[in-house]
Protein backbone atom coordinates (compact mmCIF):
# COMPACT_ATOMS: atom_id res chain seq x y z
CA UNK A 1 0.00 0.00 0.00
CA UNK A 2 2.84 2.75 1.13
CA UNK A 3 4.86 3.64 -1.54
CA UNK A 4 8.52 2.12 -1.84
CA UNK A 5 10.47 4.90 -0.39
CA UNK A 6 7.83 4.35 2.92
CA UNK A 7 7.93 0.62 2.61
CA UNK A 8 11.46 0.93 4.50
CA UNK A 9 10.22 2.84 7.41
CA UNK A 10 7.44 0.90 7.77
CA UNK A 11 8.72 -2.40 7.91
CA UNK A 12 10.82 -1.11 10.58
CA UNK A 13 8.24 0.25 12.82
CA UNK A 14 6.79 -3.25 11.89
CA UNK A 15 9.97 -4.84 13.32
CA UNK A 16 9.76 -2.44 16.31
CA UNK A 17 6.26 -3.19 17.07
CA UNK A 18 6.79 -6.94 17.06
CA UNK A 19 9.96 -7.02 19.35
CA UNK A 20 9.38 -6.11 22.56
CA UNK A 21 10.81 -2.29 23.29
CA UNK A 22 13.86 -1.81 25.95
CA UNK A 23 12.99 -1.03 29.76
CA UNK A 24 14.46 2.46 29.54
CA UNK A 25 12.03 3.50 26.62
CA UNK A 26 9.00 1.71 28.19
CA UNK A 27 9.62 3.95 31.60
CA UNK A 28 9.94 6.80 29.77
CA UNK A 29 6.88 6.43 27.61
CA UNK A 30 3.69 8.12 29.14
CA UNK A 31 1.47 5.38 28.43
CA UNK A 32 2.89 2.97 30.10
CA UNK A 33 2.82 4.13 32.94
CA UNK A 34 -1.34 5.29 31.97
CA UNK A 35 -1.96 1.43 31.45
CA UNK A 36 -0.30 0.35 33.99
CA UNK A 37 -1.14 3.27 36.90
CA UNK A 38 -2.97 0.82 39.18
CA UNK A 39 -0.21 -1.64 39.05
CA UNK A 40 2.56 0.85 39.80
CA UNK A 41 0.29 2.69 42.12
CA UNK A 42 -0.43 -0.28 43.89
CA UNK A 43 3.03 -2.00 44.42
CA UNK A 44 4.33 2.13 45.48
CA UNK A 45 1.45 1.70 48.08
CA UNK A 46 2.65 -1.86 49.12
CA UNK A 47 5.91 -0.59 49.54
CA UNK A 48 5.50 3.11 51.78
CA UNK A 49 2.98 1.08 53.69
CA UNK A 50 4.99 -1.87 53.99
CA UNK A 51 8.22 0.09 55.39
CA UNK A 52 5.82 2.33 57.55
CA UNK A 53 3.92 -0.16 59.04
CA UNK A 54 4.83 -3.59 59.07
CA UNK A 55 1.49 -5.28 60.19
CA UNK A 56 0.46 -3.96 56.79
CA UNK A 57 2.25 -6.97 55.12
CA UNK A 58 0.91 -9.40 57.57
CA UNK A 59 -1.03 -12.17 55.77
CA UNK A 60 -4.01 -11.56 58.44
CA UNK A 61 -4.03 -8.08 57.08
CA UNK A 62 -3.49 -8.48 53.35
CA UNK A 63 -6.25 -11.63 53.91
CA UNK A 64 -8.71 -8.76 55.20
CA UNK A 65 -7.97 -6.36 52.73
CA UNK A 66 -8.73 -8.46 49.80
CA UNK A 67 -12.11 -9.35 51.76
CA UNK A 68 -12.38 -5.66 52.22
CA UNK A 69 -11.76 -4.84 48.35
CA UNK A 70 -14.19 -7.11 46.56
CA UNK A 71 -17.25 -5.38 47.02
CA UNK A 72 -15.46 -2.35 45.38
CA UNK A 73 -13.61 -4.86 42.40
CA UNK A 74 -17.05 -6.27 41.48
CA UNK A 75 -18.65 -2.84 41.34
CA UNK A 76 -15.36 -1.65 39.60
CA UNK A 77 -15.96 -4.82 36.65
CA UNK A 78 -20.13 -3.40 36.02
CA UNK A 79 -18.81 0.32 35.86
CA UNK A 80 -15.84 -1.02 33.36
CA UNK A 81 -18.65 -2.06 30.92
CA UNK A 82 -20.30 1.20 30.93
CA UNK A 83 -17.65 3.23 30.62
CA UNK A 84 -16.19 1.25 27.80
CA UNK A 85 -19.30 2.20 25.78
CA UNK A 86 -18.64 6.11 26.74
CA UNK A 87 -21.22 6.14 29.47
CA UNK A 88 -21.10 6.73 32.93
CA UNK A 89 -23.34 4.97 36.01
CA UNK A 90 -23.64 6.96 38.54
CA UNK A 91 -26.91 4.73 40.09
CA UNK A 92 -24.42 1.97 40.71
CA UNK A 93 -23.98 2.56 44.47
CA UNK A 94 -27.96 3.85 44.78
CA UNK A 95 -28.06 -0.01 42.71
CA UNK A 96 -26.34 -1.92 45.66
CA UNK A 97 -28.25 -0.21 47.95
CA UNK A 98 -31.88 -0.97 46.23
CA UNK A 99 -30.45 -4.32 46.29
CA UNK A 100 -29.91 -4.95 49.67
CA UNK A 101 -32.71 -3.65 51.00
CA UNK A 102 -35.16 -6.06 48.56
CA UNK A 103 -32.75 -8.71 49.94
CA UNK A 104 -33.38 -7.93 53.30
CA UNK A 105 -37.46 -7.48 52.96
CA UNK A 106 -37.94 -10.48 50.98
CA UNK A 107 -36.01 -12.87 53.52
CA UNK A 108 -37.48 -10.72 56.03
CA UNK A 109 -40.89 -12.07 55.02
CA UNK A 110 -40.29 -15.43 54.94
CA UNK A 111 -39.35 -16.58 51.06
CA UNK A 112 -35.94 -17.80 51.43
CA UNK A 113 -32.68 -16.20 51.41
CA UNK A 114 -32.15 -17.92 48.23
CA UNK A 115 -35.30 -16.36 46.51
CA UNK A 116 -34.03 -13.02 48.36
CA UNK A 117 -30.60 -12.65 46.54
CA UNK A 118 -31.98 -13.77 43.21
CA UNK A 119 -34.64 -10.87 43.22
CA UNK A 120 -32.04 -8.58 44.91
CA UNK A 121 -29.72 -9.12 41.71
CA UNK A 122 -32.62 -9.29 39.30
CA UNK A 123 -33.99 -6.05 40.81
CA UNK A 124 -30.19 -4.42 40.52
CA UNK A 125 -30.61 -5.82 36.75
CA UNK A 126 -33.94 -4.00 36.25
CA UNK A 127 -32.36 -0.67 37.23
CA UNK A 128 -29.73 -1.14 34.83
CA UNK A 129 -31.83 -2.47 31.88
CA UNK A 130 -33.69 0.21 32.52
CA UNK A 131 -30.83 2.96 32.08
CA UNK A 132 -30.19 1.61 29.41
CA UNK A 133 -33.34 1.73 27.33
CA UNK A 134 -33.70 5.33 28.82
CA UNK A 135 -30.53 6.21 27.13
CA UNK A 136 -30.55 4.28 23.85
CA UNK A 137 -34.58 4.72 22.98
CA UNK A 138 -34.77 8.07 24.93
CA UNK A 139 -31.87 9.42 23.31
CA UNK A 140 -30.73 11.08 26.72
CA UNK A 141 -27.21 11.61 27.97
CA UNK A 142 -26.05 8.83 30.25
CA UNK A 143 -25.16 11.30 32.70
CA UNK A 144 -28.80 12.35 33.20
CA UNK A 145 -30.28 9.74 33.26
CA UNK A 146 -28.27 7.46 35.55
CA UNK A 147 -28.44 11.06 37.76
CA UNK A 148 -32.19 10.68 37.70
CA UNK A 149 -31.87 7.00 38.73
CA UNK A 150 -29.58 7.64 41.56
CA UNK A 151 -32.19 9.80 43.39
CA UNK A 152 -35.22 7.83 42.11
CA UNK A 153 -33.67 4.11 43.03
CA UNK A 154 -32.43 6.35 46.70
CA UNK A 155 -36.11 7.41 47.06
CA UNK A 156 -37.51 3.69 46.32
CA UNK A 157 -35.15 2.09 48.35
CA UNK A 158 -36.07 4.49 51.71
CA UNK A 159 -39.84 4.19 50.56
CA UNK A 160 -39.47 0.24 50.83
CA UNK A 161 -37.45 -0.16 53.67
CA UNK A 162 -39.25 3.06 56.06
CA UNK A 163 -35.74 4.26 56.47
CA UNK A 164 -35.17 1.45 58.51
CA UNK A 165 -32.61 -0.62 58.52
CA UNK A 166 -33.27 -4.78 57.81
CA UNK A 167 -31.16 -7.55 60.14
CA UNK A 168 -30.68 -10.04 57.84
CA UNK A 169 -29.54 -13.19 59.96
CA UNK A 170 -29.09 -15.29 57.39
CA UNK A 171 -26.57 -18.37 57.68
CA UNK A 172 -25.88 -18.27 54.03
CA UNK A 173 -24.75 -14.88 54.05
CA UNK A 174 -22.63 -15.61 57.35
CA UNK A 175 -20.85 -18.25 56.01
CA UNK A 176 -20.16 -16.10 52.55
CA UNK A 177 -18.56 -13.73 54.02
CA UNK A 178 -17.12 -15.59 56.96
CA UNK A 179 -15.50 -18.86 55.31
CA UNK A 180 -12.96 -19.75 52.88
CA UNK A 181 -11.78 -21.63 50.65
CA UNK A 182 -7.71 -22.22 50.57
CA UNK A 183 -5.78 -18.87 50.83
CA UNK A 184 -8.92 -16.49 50.21
CA UNK A 185 -12.49 -15.47 51.71
CA UNK A 186 -15.27 -16.36 49.54
CA UNK A 187 -15.99 -13.15 49.13
CA UNK A 188 -12.14 -13.20 47.55
CA UNK A 189 -13.57 -15.65 45.43
CA UNK A 190 -16.73 -14.32 43.79
CA UNK A 191 -14.32 -11.57 42.95
CA UNK A 192 -11.84 -13.38 41.27
CA UNK A 193 -15.02 -15.50 39.25
CA UNK A 194 -16.35 -12.14 38.33
CA UNK A 195 -12.85 -10.88 36.91
CA UNK A 196 -12.38 -14.32 35.06
CA UNK A 197 -16.02 -13.82 33.32
CA UNK A 198 -15.83 -9.99 32.34
CA UNK A 199 -11.86 -10.66 30.91
CA UNK A 200 -13.10 -13.63 28.74
CA UNK A 201 -16.44 -11.52 27.97
CA UNK A 202 -14.77 -8.75 26.79
CA UNK A 203 -11.33 -9.97 25.22
CA UNK A 204 -13.02 -12.95 23.89
CA UNK A 205 -16.79 -12.90 22.33
CA UNK A 206 -18.06 -10.73 20.09
CA UNK A 207 -19.99 -8.93 22.76
CA UNK A 208 -16.63 -7.27 23.69
CA UNK A 209 -15.71 -6.17 20.55
CA UNK A 210 -18.36 -4.61 19.66
CA UNK A 211 -19.08 -2.84 22.84
CA UNK A 212 -15.65 -1.27 21.96
CA UNK A 213 -16.30 -0.30 18.81
CA UNK A 214 -19.70 1.09 20.57
CA UNK A 215 -17.81 3.08 22.98
CA UNK A 216 -15.27 3.74 20.13
CA UNK A 217 -17.19 5.38 17.03
CA UNK A 218 -20.50 4.71 17.60
CA UNK A 219 -21.65 5.45 14.31
CA UNK A 220 -19.19 3.77 12.84
CA UNK A 221 -19.87 1.11 14.61
CA UNK A 222 -24.03 1.11 13.45
CA UNK A 223 -23.16 1.75 9.94
CA UNK A 224 -21.46 -1.84 9.98
CA UNK A 225 -24.90 -3.01 11.41
CA UNK A 226 -23.75 -3.40 15.05
CA UNK A 227 -26.69 -3.03 16.71
CA UNK A 228 -24.87 -0.14 19.04
CA UNK A 229 -28.87 0.24 21.36
CA UNK A 230 -28.70 -3.51 22.21
CA UNK A 231 -24.94 -3.17 23.35
CA UNK A 232 -25.77 -0.31 25.53
CA UNK A 233 -28.46 -1.49 26.98
CA UNK A 234 -26.55 -4.66 27.53
CA UNK A 235 -23.56 -2.93 29.35
CA UNK A 236 -25.75 -1.20 31.76
CA UNK A 237 -27.35 -4.14 32.39
CA UNK A 238 -24.49 -5.87 33.25
CA UNK A 239 -23.40 -2.91 35.59
CA UNK A 240 -26.89 -3.79 37.92
CA UNK A 241 -25.84 -7.41 37.62
CA UNK A 242 -23.00 -6.38 39.27
CA UNK A 243 -24.31 -3.80 41.16
CA UNK A 244 -26.81 -6.80 42.71
CA UNK A 245 -23.72 -8.91 43.45
CA UNK A 246 -22.13 -6.34 45.41
CA UNK A 247 -25.11 -6.19 47.73
CA UNK A 248 -25.04 -9.54 48.41
CA UNK A 249 -21.45 -9.20 49.86
CA UNK A 250 -22.33 -5.96 51.45
CA UNK A 251 -25.38 -7.89 52.88
CA UNK A 252 -23.10 -10.56 54.51
CA UNK A 253 -20.42 -8.22 55.43
CA UNK A 254 -22.63 -5.77 57.53
CA UNK A 255 -25.54 -8.32 58.87
CA UNK A 256 -28.16 -6.16 57.71
CA UNK A 257 -29.68 -3.91 54.58
CA UNK A 258 -29.45 -0.25 55.16
CA UNK A 259 -31.08 2.29 53.49
CA UNK A 260 -28.39 4.51 53.17
CA UNK A 261 -26.00 4.86 49.82
CA UNK A 262 -22.32 4.39 50.29
CA UNK A 263 -21.27 7.23 47.86
CA UNK A 264 -17.53 6.26 48.52
CA UNK A 265 -18.40 3.02 46.81
CA UNK A 266 -19.78 5.13 43.78
CA UNK A 267 -16.71 7.54 43.32
CA UNK A 268 -14.43 4.43 44.29
CA UNK A 269 -15.79 2.47 41.40
CA UNK A 270 -15.39 5.44 38.92
CA UNK A 271 -11.83 5.88 40.56
CA UNK A 272 -10.70 2.37 40.09
CA UNK A 273 -11.47 2.72 36.37
CA UNK A 274 -9.67 5.42 35.55
CA UNK A 275 -6.69 3.96 37.59
CA UNK A 276 -7.27 0.65 35.51
CA UNK A 277 -6.44 2.48 32.30
CA UNK A 278 -10.22 2.42 30.98
CA UNK A 279 -10.49 5.32 28.68
CA UNK A 280 -13.96 7.37 30.09
CA UNK A 281 -14.42 8.59 26.19
CA UNK A 282 -15.22 4.97 25.34
CA UNK A 283 -13.20 2.68 23.37
CA UNK A 284 -10.97 1.32 25.28
CA UNK A 285 -10.50 -0.93 28.33
CA UNK A 286 -9.64 -3.96 30.17
CA UNK A 287 -10.62 -5.80 33.18
CA UNK A 288 -7.51 -6.65 35.19
CA UNK A 289 -6.64 -2.58 35.24
CA UNK A 290 -10.06 -1.57 37.21
CA UNK A 291 -9.95 -4.62 39.26
CA UNK A 292 -6.51 -3.67 40.19
CA UNK A 293 -7.09 -0.45 40.80
CA UNK A 294 -9.64 -1.17 43.19
CA UNK A 295 -7.45 -3.08 45.23
CA UNK A 296 -5.13 0.08 45.11
CA UNK A 297 -7.57 2.62 46.79
CA UNK A 298 -8.56 -0.47 49.13
CA UNK A 299 -5.07 -0.13 50.24
CA UNK A 300 -4.45 3.13 50.61
CA UNK A 301 -7.59 3.42 52.69
CA UNK A 302 -6.45 0.44 55.01
CA UNK A 303 -2.90 1.46 54.86
CA UNK A 304 -3.86 5.01 56.15
CA UNK A 305 -5.66 3.61 59.13
CA UNK A 306 -3.23 1.30 60.25
CA UNK A 307 -0.78 4.70 60.46
CA UNK A 308 -3.88 6.08 62.60
CA UNK A 309 -4.28 8.66 59.91
CA UNK A 310 -7.29 10.36 60.59
CA UNK A 311 -10.67 8.60 58.19
CA UNK A 312 -11.17 12.46 57.40
CA UNK A 313 -8.24 12.38 55.04
CA UNK A 314 -9.24 9.44 53.17
CA UNK A 315 -11.34 10.86 50.38
CA UNK A 316 -8.54 13.44 50.33
CA UNK A 317 -6.12 10.83 49.20
CA UNK A 318 -8.09 8.92 47.31
CA UNK A 319 -9.37 12.36 45.08
CA UNK A 320 -5.33 13.65 44.38
CA UNK A 321 -4.30 9.98 43.26
CA UNK A 322 -7.63 9.99 40.70
CA UNK A 323 -6.51 13.35 39.31
CA UNK A 324 -2.66 12.28 39.37
CA UNK A 325 -4.30 9.20 36.85
CA UNK A 326 -6.42 11.61 35.11
CA UNK A 327 -3.45 13.85 34.12
CA UNK A 328 -1.15 11.01 33.58
CA UNK A 329 -3.65 9.78 31.16
CA UNK A 330 -3.81 12.76 29.69
CA UNK A 331 -0.06 12.52 28.61
CA UNK A 332 -1.01 9.07 26.49
CA UNK A 333 -1.70 11.07 23.24
CA UNK B 1 -21.83 11.21 -26.10
CA UNK B 2 -25.17 9.02 -25.84
CA UNK B 3 -28.59 9.49 -24.31
CA UNK B 4 -29.94 7.56 -21.43
CA UNK B 5 -32.51 5.56 -22.62
CA UNK B 6 -31.82 1.52 -22.34
CA UNK B 7 -33.45 -1.23 -20.47
CA UNK B 8 -31.13 -2.65 -17.93
CA UNK B 9 -28.97 -5.13 -20.08
CA UNK B 10 -28.47 -8.82 -18.83
CA UNK B 11 -24.61 -7.86 -17.70
CA UNK B 12 -25.76 -5.19 -15.00
CA UNK B 13 -25.05 -5.95 -11.82
CA UNK B 14 -27.15 -3.37 -10.35
CA UNK B 15 -29.32 -1.25 -12.00
CA UNK B 16 -32.42 1.46 -11.25
CA UNK B 17 -35.08 2.65 -13.90
CA UNK B 18 -37.09 6.02 -13.44
CA UNK B 19 -35.96 6.42 -9.99
CA UNK B 20 -36.68 9.48 -7.80
CA UNK B 21 -36.42 10.81 -4.42
CA UNK B 22 -37.98 14.29 -2.91
CA UNK B 23 -37.06 15.19 0.26
CA UNK B 24 -40.19 17.44 1.78
CA UNK B 25 -40.54 19.55 -1.36
CA UNK B 26 -36.41 19.52 -2.14
CA UNK B 27 -35.89 17.23 -5.31
CA UNK B 28 -33.04 15.27 -4.85
CA UNK B 29 -33.16 13.39 -8.00
CA UNK B 30 -35.86 12.65 -10.47
CA UNK B 31 -36.58 9.57 -12.81
CA UNK B 32 -33.15 8.58 -12.85
CA UNK B 33 -31.90 5.50 -15.07
CA UNK B 34 -28.70 3.81 -14.10
CA UNK B 35 -26.57 0.70 -14.24
CA UNK B 36 -23.69 -0.71 -13.12
CA UNK B 37 -21.89 -3.39 -15.64
CA UNK B 38 -20.46 -6.50 -13.92
CA UNK B 39 -17.03 -6.61 -13.22
CA UNK B 40 -16.53 -2.75 -14.75
CA UNK B 41 -15.74 0.15 -12.49
CA UNK B 42 -18.49 2.11 -13.21
CA UNK B 43 -18.18 5.98 -11.99
CA UNK B 44 -21.11 8.47 -10.99
CA UNK B 45 -20.01 12.37 -11.22
CA UNK B 46 -21.35 15.46 -10.73
CA UNK B 47 -21.05 18.70 -9.50
CA UNK B 48 -22.34 19.16 -5.66
CA UNK B 49 -25.96 19.12 -4.86
CA UNK B 50 -26.26 17.23 -8.37
CA UNK B 51 -27.77 14.17 -6.43
CA UNK B 52 -24.91 11.60 -6.64
CA UNK B 53 -24.90 10.67 -3.26
CA UNK B 54 -28.36 10.59 -2.61
CA UNK B 55 -28.65 8.17 -5.46
CA UNK B 56 -25.98 5.86 -3.97
CA UNK B 57 -27.72 5.97 -0.82
CA UNK B 58 -31.35 4.43 -1.98
CA UNK B 59 -29.14 1.92 -3.99
CA UNK B 60 -27.36 1.07 -1.18
CA UNK B 61 -30.56 0.93 0.80
CA UNK B 62 -29.75 4.19 3.32
CA UNK B 63 -32.73 6.34 1.64
CA UNK B 64 -35.79 4.16 0.49
CA UNK B 65 -36.38 5.74 -3.38
CA UNK B 66 -40.15 7.23 -3.71
CA UNK B 67 -40.34 5.98 -7.34
CA UNK B 68 -38.80 3.76 -9.54
CA UNK B 69 -37.20 0.23 -9.73
CA UNK B 70 -33.72 -1.32 -8.10
CA UNK B 71 -32.32 -4.14 -9.50
CA UNK B 72 -29.54 -5.62 -8.20
CA UNK B 73 -28.11 -9.25 -9.76
CA UNK B 74 -31.21 -9.39 -12.00
CA UNK B 75 -33.55 -9.23 -9.11
CA UNK B 76 -35.65 -6.58 -8.36
CA UNK B 77 -35.01 -5.64 -5.20
CA UNK B 78 -35.39 -2.45 -3.62
CA UNK B 79 -33.33 -2.93 0.50
CA UNK B 80 -35.28 -1.69 3.29
CA UNK B 81 -32.00 -1.15 5.03
CA UNK B 82 -28.16 -1.20 4.64
CA UNK B 83 -28.12 -4.26 6.47
CA UNK B 84 -30.39 -6.06 3.73
CA UNK B 85 -27.91 -4.59 0.71
CA UNK B 86 -24.75 -5.95 2.88
CA UNK B 87 -26.75 -8.91 3.20
CA UNK B 88 -27.42 -9.24 -0.79
CA UNK B 89 -24.04 -8.38 -1.54
CA UNK B 90 -23.13 -4.78 -1.77
CA UNK B 91 -20.69 -3.38 0.73
CA UNK B 92 -20.33 0.68 0.89
CA UNK B 93 -16.88 2.22 1.90
CA UNK B 94 -17.84 4.92 3.64
CA UNK B 95 -16.60 8.67 3.09
CA UNK B 96 -16.30 9.14 6.83
CA UNK B 97 -14.17 5.75 6.64
CA UNK B 98 -16.34 4.29 9.24
CA UNK B 99 -13.20 2.30 10.60
CA UNK B 100 -12.99 2.38 15.07
CA UNK B 101 -9.44 3.70 15.46
CA UNK B 102 -9.20 1.81 19.06
CA UNK B 103 -9.31 -1.22 17.63
CA UNK B 104 -6.64 -3.32 16.16
CA UNK B 105 -6.52 -3.82 11.88
CA UNK B 106 -7.44 -7.10 12.24
CA UNK B 107 -10.71 -6.19 14.34
CA UNK B 108 -11.75 -3.80 11.84
CA UNK B 109 -11.64 -6.05 9.24
CA UNK B 110 -13.51 -8.68 10.93
CA UNK B 111 -16.24 -6.12 13.14
CA UNK B 112 -19.30 -7.89 12.87
CA UNK B 113 -18.36 -10.84 11.37
CA UNK B 114 -16.20 -12.08 14.12
CA UNK B 115 -15.13 -15.54 13.39
CA UNK B 116 -15.89 -17.73 16.50
CA UNK B 117 -15.70 -21.11 17.74
CA UNK B 118 -17.74 -23.11 19.78
CA UNK B 119 -16.84 -24.18 23.31
CA UNK B 120 -20.19 -26.00 24.42
CA UNK B 121 -23.05 -22.91 24.92
CA UNK B 122 -19.45 -20.47 25.26
CA UNK B 123 -18.47 -18.85 21.43
CA UNK B 124 -15.23 -17.54 21.92
CA UNK B 125 -13.90 -15.34 19.22
CA UNK B 126 -10.66 -16.95 17.32
CA UNK B 127 -8.31 -14.51 17.36
CA UNK B 128 -5.72 -16.36 15.55
CA UNK B 129 -7.37 -17.29 12.46
CA UNK B 130 -8.70 -13.53 12.07
CA UNK B 131 -5.56 -12.66 12.20
CA UNK B 132 -4.28 -15.34 9.63
CA UNK B 133 -7.14 -14.27 7.71
CA UNK B 134 -6.67 -10.74 8.32
CA UNK B 135 -3.09 -10.90 7.03
CA UNK B 136 -4.50 -12.86 4.02
CA UNK B 137 -6.96 -10.13 2.96
CA UNK B 138 -4.22 -7.51 2.66
CA UNK B 139 -1.68 -9.56 0.99
CA UNK B 140 -4.08 -10.37 -1.77
CA UNK B 141 -4.43 -6.67 -2.27
CA UNK B 142 -1.03 -5.99 -1.76
CA UNK B 143 -1.71 -3.53 1.22
CA UNK B 144 1.37 -3.64 3.10
CA UNK B 145 0.36 -3.16 6.94
CA UNK B 146 3.39 -3.32 9.81
CA UNK B 147 1.22 -5.48 11.74
CA UNK B 148 -2.42 -6.47 11.86
CA UNK B 149 -3.13 -6.27 15.72
CA UNK B 150 -1.88 -2.46 15.43
CA UNK B 151 -4.39 -0.08 16.36
CA UNK B 152 -5.72 1.82 13.34
CA UNK B 153 -5.72 5.33 15.33
CA UNK B 154 -1.70 5.09 14.47
CA UNK B 155 -2.22 4.64 10.83
CA UNK B 156 -2.48 7.56 7.67
CA UNK B 157 -5.54 8.36 5.93
CA UNK B 158 -4.63 6.33 3.10
CA UNK B 159 -4.16 3.03 5.21
CA UNK B 160 -7.14 3.48 6.83
CA UNK B 161 -8.94 4.11 3.79
CA UNK B 162 -6.76 0.79 2.43
CA UNK B 163 -8.39 -0.94 5.09
CA UNK B 164 -11.77 0.43 4.90
CA UNK B 165 -11.79 -1.24 1.08
CA UNK B 166 -10.09 -4.37 2.15
CA UNK B 167 -12.77 -5.10 4.17
CA UNK B 168 -15.74 -4.17 2.04
CA UNK B 169 -13.85 -6.30 -0.77
CA UNK B 170 -12.75 -9.27 1.96
CA UNK B 171 -16.15 -10.05 2.88
CA UNK B 172 -16.85 -11.67 -0.85
CA UNK B 173 -18.86 -9.04 -2.13
CA UNK B 174 -20.50 -8.18 -5.30
CA UNK B 175 -20.61 -5.08 -5.48
CA UNK B 176 -18.23 -2.47 -3.78
CA UNK B 177 -19.52 0.85 -3.50
CA UNK B 178 -16.90 4.09 -2.94
CA UNK B 179 -18.14 7.23 -1.72
CA UNK B 180 -15.52 9.74 -3.05
CA UNK B 181 -12.34 6.97 -1.69
CA UNK B 182 -9.64 9.66 -2.25
CA UNK B 183 -11.22 13.09 -0.98
CA UNK B 184 -9.22 13.40 1.98
CA UNK B 185 -5.83 12.19 0.75
CA UNK B 186 -2.83 13.05 -0.42
CA UNK B 187 -1.47 12.67 -4.00
CA UNK B 188 0.50 9.73 -3.17
CA UNK B 189 -1.64 8.27 -0.87
CA UNK B 190 -4.33 8.70 -3.80
CA UNK B 191 -2.02 7.27 -6.14
CA UNK B 192 -2.04 4.06 -3.48
CA UNK B 193 -6.01 4.06 -3.38
CA UNK B 194 -6.27 4.33 -6.75
CA UNK B 195 -3.85 1.38 -7.52
CA UNK B 196 -5.45 -0.48 -4.82
CA UNK B 197 -9.00 -0.16 -6.82
CA UNK B 198 -7.61 -1.28 -10.37
CA UNK B 199 -6.47 -4.32 -8.25
CA UNK B 200 -10.23 -5.55 -7.19
CA UNK B 201 -10.74 -4.43 -10.35
CA UNK B 202 -8.26 -7.14 -11.61
CA UNK B 203 -9.87 -9.47 -9.34
CA UNK B 204 -13.65 -8.97 -11.54
CA UNK B 205 -15.09 -7.29 -8.36
CA UNK B 206 -17.64 -4.86 -9.65
CA UNK B 207 -17.02 -1.54 -8.35
CA UNK B 208 -19.12 1.66 -8.26
CA UNK B 209 -16.86 5.11 -7.78
CA UNK B 210 -18.40 8.24 -6.70
CA UNK B 211 -15.93 11.39 -7.26
CA UNK B 212 -15.48 14.59 -7.75
CA UNK B 213 -12.22 14.19 -9.63
CA UNK B 214 -12.38 14.06 -13.34
CA UNK B 215 -9.17 12.84 -14.09
CA UNK B 216 -9.39 9.94 -11.94
CA UNK B 217 -12.60 8.85 -12.99
CA UNK B 218 -10.94 8.43 -16.46
CA UNK B 219 -7.98 7.17 -14.66
CA UNK B 220 -10.28 4.29 -13.42
CA UNK B 221 -13.65 3.64 -14.52
CA UNK B 222 -14.98 1.68 -17.41
CA UNK B 223 -18.30 3.50 -17.73
CA UNK B 224 -18.78 7.42 -16.57
CA UNK B 225 -22.42 8.82 -15.80
CA UNK B 226 -23.16 11.99 -15.46
CA UNK B 227 -25.60 13.68 -13.05
CA UNK B 228 -26.51 17.17 -13.73
CA UNK B 229 -29.34 19.58 -10.87
CA UNK B 230 -31.54 16.44 -9.60
CA UNK B 231 -31.43 14.54 -13.66
CA UNK B 232 -29.29 11.23 -15.01
CA UNK B 233 -27.76 13.40 -17.88
CA UNK B 234 -25.36 11.68 -19.94
CA UNK B 235 -23.48 8.20 -19.73
CA UNK B 236 -20.24 7.38 -22.00
CA UNK B 237 -17.60 4.89 -22.33
CA UNK B 238 -14.11 6.16 -20.34
CA UNK B 239 -12.36 5.50 -22.98
CA UNK B 240 -14.13 7.34 -25.35
CA UNK B 241 -14.12 10.72 -24.01
CA UNK B 242 -11.97 13.48 -22.71
CA UNK B 243 -11.64 15.84 -19.35
CA UNK B 244 -13.11 19.17 -21.24
CA UNK B 245 -16.02 16.79 -22.62
CA UNK B 246 -16.49 15.88 -18.77
CA UNK B 247 -16.70 19.21 -17.88
CA UNK B 248 -19.02 20.02 -20.65
CA UNK B 249 -21.45 17.38 -19.19
CA UNK B 250 -21.69 18.33 -15.65
CA UNK B 251 -22.04 21.92 -15.97
CA UNK B 252 -24.34 21.66 -18.93
CA UNK B 253 -22.26 23.61 -21.45
CA UNK B 254 -22.14 21.09 -24.11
Amino acid sequence: MSAPAENASSREAGAAEESPPSLAALLLDPSFWADWASVVGLIGLVIVFGIAQPVFLSVANLQALLLAAAILVVLSIGQTFVVATAGIDLSLAAAVMLGAIILGLVDAAGYGIFLACVLAVAATSAVGFLNGVLITAGRIPDFVVTLGTLSGVTGLGLILSGGEPIMVGSTFLLRLASGSFGPFGYPVWVAISAVLVAHIALYHTRFGVHLLATGGQVESASALGIHTNRVKIAAYTISGFCAGIAALLLVARIGSAEPQINTSLLLNSVAAVVLGGVSLFGGRASILGPAIGALMLTALVNGLTLLSVSAFYQPLAVGAIVVLAALIMRYKK
Amino acid sequence: MSAVNHSPSADAILACEGLSKHFGGIRAFTDVAFQARRGEVTAVIGDNGAGKSTLIRCLVGVHVPDAGDIFFDGRVHPFANPDEARKAGIETVHQNLALIDELTVAQNLFLNREIVRRIGPLALLDRKAMKQQARAMLSRLSINMPSVSQRVRRLSGGQRQAISICRAAGSGAKLVVMDEPTAALGVQETANVEALIRRLREQAVSIILVSHNFDQVRRLSDQIWVMRAGRMVATVRASETTGNELVALVTGAA
